[in-house]
């Protein structure tokens, strides 16, 4: 694997750790808002 | 017509890799950002409470969803998108994107979309936002567009339902205010798309698009068109009649319809480009300014909230 494909594959990579922290999040906060706790 | 059947688009040829902005492009977010404001305004005009968080929730589902239906549509359309002037840049013509990348990616957004919208919101909103998503994909982009003139005139429906999707969001069910959303955008749809289509007629012709300049020729278009803003005048004001808006809207709906109206006499008669280009713009303000104007017509403090 080439550096620059190395470096595709992680900025890719980062993404799809950013995007489901952001499900992971948005899951959370829908619960709570579901239970009543704010 | 060209026959684009063998194109290397389709054999998925990638030069460059995806940059951000190319995902970002695959959502196609000129669009998204008219379907989420149709969305918002159906949304707020429902009667009933959403949690604000919920409704925020709400409207990130009917963008990402709209997005995710853009996603798989310029990855069936690739080759076609390869043909014209208008579209060549996008990720996958351009050969900057894998084509199994974007159609992936359009359908976890439209699976996650669905998904969120049921487990947050409500399912009959889930189902309404499943069912346009499917429209776009299957009825407009798979079977309509490369058959029939009238693509956009029954394709149309997919862009038409995302207020109804904010209302039922609300409401767990579909009004009657919602469906008269629905049908003002479902018929300024047409007189919009074809004044697109009319300056890009050789575009569409080149990649096998059957629209209806390139099948029945300009003149039977712009009576259509014209036809078409005849047709919106009522539904316009409807809202306004049926106590949803107030006189503010009513007037406004009044001045603008007219306006339109007028731009499509212009077409009718201009033998150029130029005014089917200015009826274009005009249509996006058109359509902009009705539901802004029925979302401050309702806003509190402001007169004629009441209808």
């Amino acid at each position: 694997m080439t550096d620059d494909r190395q470096r595709q594959q992680r900025a890719k990579n980062l993404a799809l750790l950013a995007v489901l922290a952001g499900v992971v999040v948005l899951f959370y906060v829908m619960a709570l808002v579901k239970m009543g706790a704010f | 017509m060209t026959d684009i059947s063998t194109s290397p688009v389709r054999a998925g040829t990638v030069i460059d890799g995806p940059s951000v902005g190319d995902y970002v492009a695959l959502l196609k977010p000129r669009v998204m950002s008219l379907v989420v404001f149709t969305g918002f305004v159906g949304l707020y005009l429902a009667p009933g409470h959403l949690h604000p968080v919920l409704a925020v929730i709400a409207v990130l589902c009917v963008a990402v969803g709209a997005g995710a239906a853009g996603a798989i549509n310029m990855w069936y359309d690739r080759d076609i998108d390869a043909v014209m002037r208008r579209t060549r840049d996008r990720p996958l013509p351009a050969g900057r994107m894998a084509p199994g990348d974007a159609l992936g990616f359009g359908c976890v957004l439209a699976a996650a979309s669905v998904l969120v919208m049921g487990l947050g919101v409500n399912w009959a909103a889930a189902a309404l936002l499943a069912l346009t998503i499917a429209f776009y994909v299957f009825v407009y982009t798979v079977w309509l567009k490369r058959r029939t003139p009238q693509n956009i005139v029954i394709g149309g429906a997919a862009g038409a339902l995302p207020p109804v999707v904010g209302w039922a969001a609300v409401t767990g069910d579909v009004g009657i205010p919602a469906l008269v959303l629905f049908a003002l955008i479902f018929f300024w749809t047409p007189p919009h798309f074809w004044a697109l289509s009319l300056y890009r007629a050789g575009d569409y012709a080149k990649a096998g698009v059957p629209m209806l300049p390139v099948v029945a020729g300009a003149r039977e278009t712009k009576k259509q068109m014209l036809a078409y803003t005849l047709v919106l005048w009522p539904i316009a004001l409807a809202p306004a009649a049926m106590g949803v808006a107030g006189w503010i809207y009513g007037g406004a709906a009044l001045i603008l319809s007219a306006l339109f109206t007028g731009a499509a006499i212009r077409v009718w008669r201009d033998a150029g480009d130029g005014s089917a280009k200015r009826m274009f713009g005009f249509s996006i303000l058109y359509l902009f300014l009705l539901f802004a104007l029925l979302l401050l017509d309702r806003a509190p403090g402001l007169v004629g909230s009441m209808g």
